[in-house]
């Protein structure tokens, strides 16, 4: 089996790369490319994403060809596809960090700034924080409810059909953290910097 | 709920951990690595990575020990000391570290705090701030502390979340290597003056000394020596301040 994990330059990824490697062995390989052709013929893509929603966008669109190649592989085929992150909010249609900027349009909804109800909360919102699982999805097996992840990150994705979303995380209000939506599945945590849980999470997928 | 977080720091010099270490399960006391991966095994919410070598010839052991230790630990990972540009933090978050922390560079010039935030998320942007008592408040210092700049920290500390910093890591040069406690007074003010997260360092000595930290405002505690000499291990830390009822993650 083949997990491509793009690389789009979209900031620091070596941990997303790490983890996935640690979490694969020798079983799975694990390709960390934006060459169309081997993204197309993989079998999982996982698309990452630091920085802001709009240059991770700018990112994307950089690359010839590439939004379109996630397009045919996560919408047209329904291939197992992982966003983490700012990858995750990038299935929305449209992000307000920096500027209005579109989205991938793959989850009708939008990306806006966590209300810090006048700064009685910190941004980022940085550290562990437990997720409420509110749906069953295929990469939380084995995962207990209430367990931490790490998460990092301003903004948040709110869709507007609930019923894509997975988990929850309380700061400041319910901010949803996890979704599944078909073969579509996003985490607005980093379940590569989640220790034990994360890789178990990163495993799910792989196995999926 | 957003669990405070207890962050164990290594002093890293020519590649090896400076101070000895009484684990008794280390091979090696002295690889970075190898204490990275028992702090993390033991419930520690980041690790952080102080390089203080000296020479210019040795600068390229840190990008090694980063390197192994992402590969085995899965908690983030921040490193520090010697930092001056983008390219140098570019090159630190290639060889797997998630957060860079910048020191006497974001004073020199603040424009590698804007710049580097802008390229890479201000996530992994750390600004490390030293500081010491005067007598209208704290100035902050550069170099490791040799460097006096007259410049005011809690007014740095406003400046460097406006340039884009995610995080404040402030030490107290009055308290540090005392273990007689965090200057709470300090932790507090910066952390009322600014929006972003503060991790307090300097100066713990007691597991009280955590719970003051975190109590003075600060998000996360960062600590050596207890950890280092094992007077403490993380996990009884975190159970510590657990007892107290500062939410933790165990």
């Amino acid at each position: 089996m083949n997990v491509t994990i793009v690389d789009y330059n979209s900031g620091n990824i070596s941990s997303v790369i790490n983890s996935f490697k640690e979490v694969a062995r020798d079983k799975v390989n694990i390709e960390v490319t934006a060459d169309l052709n081997k993204i197309k013929s993989s079998d999982k893509v996982v698309l990452p994403g630091q920085g802001s929603f709009k240059s991770c966008v700018d990112a994307l669109n950089g690359i010839k060809g590439l939004v379109d190649t996630l397009n045919e592989f996560a919408i047209n085929n329904k291939k197992p596809l992982l966003g983490i992150c700012v990858g995750l909010q990038m299935f929305a249609d449209i992000g307000f960090e920096e500027i209005e900027t579109k989205g991938l349009g793959w989850i009708s909804g939008k990306v806006s700034k966590i209300d810090n109800q006048n700064g009685k909360y910190k941004l980022p919102h940085i550290g562990w924080n437990q997720i409420n699982i509110v749906k069953d999805s295929k990469i939380f097996k084995d995962i207990e409810n209430n367990s931490h992840m790490y998460f990092v990150h301003s903004y948040e994705f709110i869709p507007e059909d609930k019923s894509v979303v997975s988990a929850t995380t309380d700061y400041s209000s319910n901010i949803i953290c996890s979704i599944e939506k078909e073969n579509i599945f996003g985490t607005q945590f980093h379940p590569e910097k989640s220790d034990k849980t994360g890789l178990k999470i990163i495993s799910n997928f792989i196995d999926l | 709920m957003l669990k405070n977080r207890i962050i164990p720091c290594l002093d890293v010099k020519n590649g090896r951990v400076v101070k000895g270490i009484n684990f008794v399960d280390l091979k090696d006391a002295g690889n970075p690595v190898e204490q990275a991966k028992i702090y993390s095994d033991g419930g520690a919410d980041e690790i952080c990575f102080l390089d203080i070598t000296a020479s210019n010839e040795n600068r390229d052991t840190i990008y090694d020990v980063v390197d192994k230790t992402s590969k085995k630990c899965f908690v983030p990972l921040t490193v520090g000391g010697g930092v001056r540009s983008v390219e140098d933090i570019n090159k630190l978050l290639n060889c797997g570290a998630d957060k860079v922390s910048i020191n006497t560079a974001a004073v020199q010039n603040a424009k590698v705090v804007e710049d580097s935030s802008r390229k890479f998320g201000s996530q992994c942007i750390v600004v490390a701030i030293d500081a010491k008592r005067n007598n209208d408040g704290w100035e902050i210092f550069t170099h490791g502390g040799r460097n006096q700049t007259g410049i005011n920290a809690l007014e740095f500390a406003s400046k460097m979340e406006k340039c884009g910093a995610g995080e404040l890591l402030v030490t107290s040069m009055d308290k540090d290597g005392t273990q007689s406690g965090y200057d709470t007074e300090l932790m507090q003010k910066i952390s009322s003056a600014v929006n972003i997260p503060v991790i307090a360092s300097g100066g713990v000595g007691t597991l009280d000394h955590l719970v003051d930290g975190i109590k003075s405002g600060a998000s996360a505690v960062l600590a050596a020596s207890i950890f280092h000499y094992g007077t403490y291990s993380v996990n009884e830390a975190k159970q510590y301040l657990a007892s107290k009822d500062i939410p933790v993650r165990i």
